[in-house]
């Protein structure tokens, strides 16, 4: 702390025009029981684009809040440009010129970029709009950082690239200064990512300083100039990205060595396991095909994976596969029989095991215990059940063995509400019941999503095993690292169409990403 | 010990206790609060009274005067109870399942009128008089599970609300039972020119066992209708937390699509729960009107019976656990006692009294959010706000570290 304060003093006492636009000092955020922010320091320099990375739970959101003004800290202080200064709360924060990407944009979709953009801050007359001036203002500023917009389209008319852009406009529209952005690569394709970065390096020459997000290191090794890591609440370091390497940085997160690739042997495909053949699904208003007109094999022992950006078809695929939705057409076989009418439990009997997607809705009651969750799909089984009683104390012993072996950390055990886990032990809890279970054919949908790097490592390792005790594994995922890492086979899915099948081996990042945004395809058959 | 001790007021279960506790106390300081304002403003009542209304709305029966009278009373309130029990269980059982049955009136009118039905259609003899007034229990429960399905079955199969359904079907049933029993005369009771009510199940010899409580509480209206009432309340309370039924119809109630992943059947649980609730209500009904001292008032299309609607505060107040509800039933009740002997012995009129039960009642509703408000003091500090993908997290698991 001292040698903080000194070096914040020499520049006083200098004269010169202080460094940091935004400093928060010694930030000490404690719930009871816990602290959330532990003495955290962050200095953001004037032009700088800064990366804020950790672990999820580490800290990084409870900081943001702080500067938000949601949270008051119990220790430290905020200076903007040198002064102390107290945020009550966010518009204090709008006030002093902090401005937020969230990760799920906040757009009204049926109005015009240039409607959301003044929305709350409408430029009028005695309350009749005005809208010409606040239209120049925003297409000079689209040009000033290339921004590249159209200010008359309608947000649901745009992609989702664009749609980002129009957030970021809101808040240079905003004159604000200082710019948050959230983890905001999740939704965008590579192409996208790329011209996200050149925006970002624009609007830091421009003057801006910009707060990053994230826990993908390519990212920041790619964007940032500096990095401040957070571990379990605690302030880790701050380092140049210049001096420092992707293992450093996944170290200070980690607070261990994490390998990046993920170890597997070639794989030894078999039997077929699983056979989708001609598959349409008709989307949620019934008008068109969500999924038209899929087939492909996988085989046991191999990894074949669905990429795709979010939103072209892959949910609407993985609930009909699951028999969570029904199919319009075509025939799924599992194993050589045809299961394409079979019900959700049929397929859950007879080898079909399913992370899904979305683990609070479908993969936990969030208000049972981890043991009652653990059974979720098998309480009715002689091993758990007599003469229509649960057999709790089997149930105990059983949540019991896959807690150990898969090291699910909870605060009571076996009895913790599924509701209080953190994020990372959930999923882990969902992939131990999924292993588990008696299963020819693995269905992961997303399952690190949203997982730290050390929870992400040991589920790929799960993965793999499960593949080499000779399970089809179907992975669906958005990430692309995920893909090219963990897949011996990638499908490509646009538009509801699988519109590609390449080999991770020899494909790069770059061309699957000209498939996920239909730039190309393959006619198969 | 101590952190035994801790354990205890940690858990769900004793937050529940605790939040009804103070759900009670704060209706009856408002009550009072009342009774007091009205004192201050009317020549008629003494200042005195509001302070002497206050012990003796918490007396209950026991304020009652005299031993006699306190028997007689504590007899008419645990008779009086039982409806009410099963009202309220009927309602908590839907609630547990994620289910709002607010169709409770006109399931528990469904049950009335085949219980009365039946057991005055038969003929008797002292020999088979108890397998009729079974027989009538059974069909009773029978009319309100089927009135309780209806809902269900419209929420499952085309997810239309079951609220809008349910209020919809408690008007229809009663002009079912206004239709009935208006064209069935032979069911009403004439006696002294009344017509307004049906004759009461002991014209047909027709009654629930007492097995000797009404000489312990000579005067009242006491069978054994209270502990058949506890007795389904524990079976529920069994089949709720101890079977694969009740781990099934809970964990539709809590996330349907998490019950349809599993493979569960969630229409079917939602049929059942609906049906499971229709019965229980209509259980009540059954054995309040073949105690044999009840009549039913058979012109119902223009009211709805306070114990149906009177079932949502019990289970509120008990939230929604199944053993709570014995308590909740009885508490209220036990108020309801206080209130009438309020209009008695003091100069407040029994509006007044009618007017505190139902602050007392208000007040229930609260329980849930003051559970919250203790619930959320205590993790509040676990929860570290969320990033905005509705990622939560809570750290309790470093905690542990």
């Amino acid at each position: 702390m001292s040698e903080i304060n000194k070096e914040a003093q020499v520049v006083e006492k200098a004269g010169g025009e202080y460094p940091y636009v935004v400093e928060m000092r010694n930030i000490t955020k404690e719930f009871p029981g816990i602290i959330a922010n532990d003495n955290i320091t962050l200095q953001l320099k004037r032009g700088e684009i800064h990366a804020l990375l950790g672990e999820n739970g580490a800290g990084k959101s409870t900081l943001m809040s702080v500067l938000f003004g949601l949270y008051q800290p119990e220790k430290g202080e905020i200076l903007k440009n040198g002064e102390v200064v107290t945020i009550k709360d966010p518009n204090d924060a709008n006030a002093l010129g902090i401005g937020m990407v969230h990760q799920h944009f906040k757009l009204v979709d049926v109005f015009t970029v240039l409607d959301n953009i003044i929305l709350g801050v409408e430029p009028n007359t005695a309350g009749f709009l005005k809208k010409k001036q606040a239209r120049q203002k925003v297409i000079n500023l689209s040009k000033t950082y290339g921004l590249n917009i159209d200010p008359d389209a309608l947000v649901e008319n745009i992609t989702v690239g664009m749609q980002q852009r129009t957030e970021i406009l809101k808040m240079l529209y905003r004159d604000n200064e200082i710019l948050i952005f959230d983890e905001p690569t999740a939704v965008l394709t590579p192409q996208e990512i790329d011209e996200l970065m050149s925006v970002m390096r624009g609007l830091a020459k421009e003057g801006k300083s910009i707060l990053f997000i994230t826990h993908k290191l390519n990212e920041i090794m790619a964007v940032a100039d500096r990095c401040t890591v957070l571990r379990k609440g605690k302030y880790i370091g701050t380092v140049n990205i210049a001096d420092t390497t992707k293992e450093e940085l996944s170290n200070m997160m980690v607070g261990r060595d994490v390998k990046f690739v993920v170890d597997k042997d070639e794989a030894k495909p078999k039997d077929v396991v699983l056979e989708v053949e001609g598959m349409c699904v008709k989307d949620s208003r019934g008008k068109k095909d969500a999924v038209h007109d899929v087939s492909f094999q996988v085989r046991e022992g191999e990894i074949v994976c669905i990429a795709g950006i979010d939103g072209n078809g892959q949910t609407e695929f993985v609930h009909a596969l699951t028999g969570l939705s029904k199919v319009d057409s075509g025939t799924i076989k599992l194993l050589g029989e045809d299961i394409t009418a079979k019900s959700i439990r049929y397929r859950n009997t007879h080898g079909i095991s399913h992370i899904p997607e979305d683990r609070h809705k479908h993969g936990l009651v969030l208000d049972y215990s981890l043991e009652e969750n653990m059974v979720l799909q098998r309480y009715f089984e002689p091993q758990f059940e007599k003469n229509g009683f649960i057999r709790f104390d089997a149930v105990r012993n059983y949540a019991n063995d896959l807690i150990d072996r898969f090291d699910v950390r909870s605060g009571q055990g076996a009895i913790t509400s599924a509701r209080s886990m953190s994020g990372g032990n959930q999923q882990k809890a969902i992939v131990a019941r999924e292993m588990d279970r008696d299963h020819k054919l693995l269905v992961a949908v997303q399952p690190t999503r949203g997982l730290d790097v050390g929870a992400i490592e040991y589920i790929h390792n799960q993965i793999v095993k499960s593949r080499d005790s000779g399970t089809a594994v179907l992975l669906i995922s958005l990430e692309l690292d995920e893909v090219m890492s963990l897949s011996d086979r990638i499908l490509v899915m646009y538009e509801g169409e699988i519109v590609g099948e390449v080999d991770p081996k020899t494909t790069t990042v770059q061309e699957l990403g000209l498939y996920m945004a239909g730039a190309k395809r393959q006619e198969r058959r | 010990m101590k952190n035994k001790f801790k354990s205890l007021l940690d858990s769900a279960g004793m937050k529940s206790v605790i939040s009804s506790l103070l759900c009670i106390v704060a209706g009856i300081l408002v009550g009072w609060i009342v009774l007091l304002i009205l004192a201050l403003t009317s020549d008629k009542i003494p200042i005195s009274d509001a302070f002497r209304g206050l012990g003796i709305i918490l007396a209950g029966p026991f304020a009652s005067g005299g031993l006699r009278n306190i028997a007689f009373v504590l007899g008419d309130m645990f008779f009086e109870s039982a409806p009410l029990l099963l009202t309220g269980l009927s309602v908590a059982i839907a609630f547990k399942t994620g289910l709002f049955n607010i169709g409770a009136p006109g399931q528990y009118l469904m049950g009335a009128m085949g219980s009365v039905i039946v057991a005055l259609s038969i003929p008797t003899t002292p020999k088979n008089a108890f397998w009729v007034w079974l027989l009538a229990l059974v069909v009773g429960m029978l009319c309100g599970m089927i009135w309780g399905l209806i809902p269900g079955i419209f929420k499952a199969f085309l997810n239309v609300n079951e609220v809008i359904v349910c209020i919809m079907s408690n008007w229809i049933a009663a002009n079912i039972v206004s239709w009935v029993f208006a064209n069935n005369k032979q069911f009403i009771n004439t006696a002294g020119g009344k017509t307004a009510y049906t004759l009461p199940t002991t014209a047909n010899g027709v009654s629930t066992p007492k097995l000797g409580l009404d000489k312990l509480f000579p005067g009242s209206n006491i069978d054994i209708g209270i502990f058949i009432a506890v007795l389904i309340a524990v079976g529920i309370f069994i089949l709720m937390n101890k079977t694969t039924l009740g781990y099934e119809l809970k964990a539709c109630g809590h996330n349907k699509n998490a019950a349809k992943y599993a493979g569960m059947n969630e229409k079917r649980n939602i049929m059942l729960s609906m049906a499971i609730a229709g019965g229980l209500a209509a259980i009540g009904a059954s054995l309040y009107y073949l105690n044999g001292g009840a009549e039913l008032a058979w012109n119902t299309y223009g009211k709805l019976p306070d114990n149906g609607f009177n079932g949502i505060p019990v289970a509120l107040l008990a939230s929604n656990n199944p053993i709570g509800v014995i308590f909740s039933s009885i508490f209220l009740r036990f108020i309801d006692k206080g209130g009438y002997n309020l209009a008695g012995f003091t100069a407040y009129n029994e509006y007044v009294s009618d007017l505190i039960i139902a602050v007392i009642i208000y007040f229930a509703g609260f329980s849930k959010l003051i559970k919250d408000m203790i619930s959320r003091r205590k993790v509040k500090q676990a929860e570290v706000v969320a990033p905005d993908d509705g990622e939560k997290e809570t750290k309790k698991e470093e905690e542990d570290k």
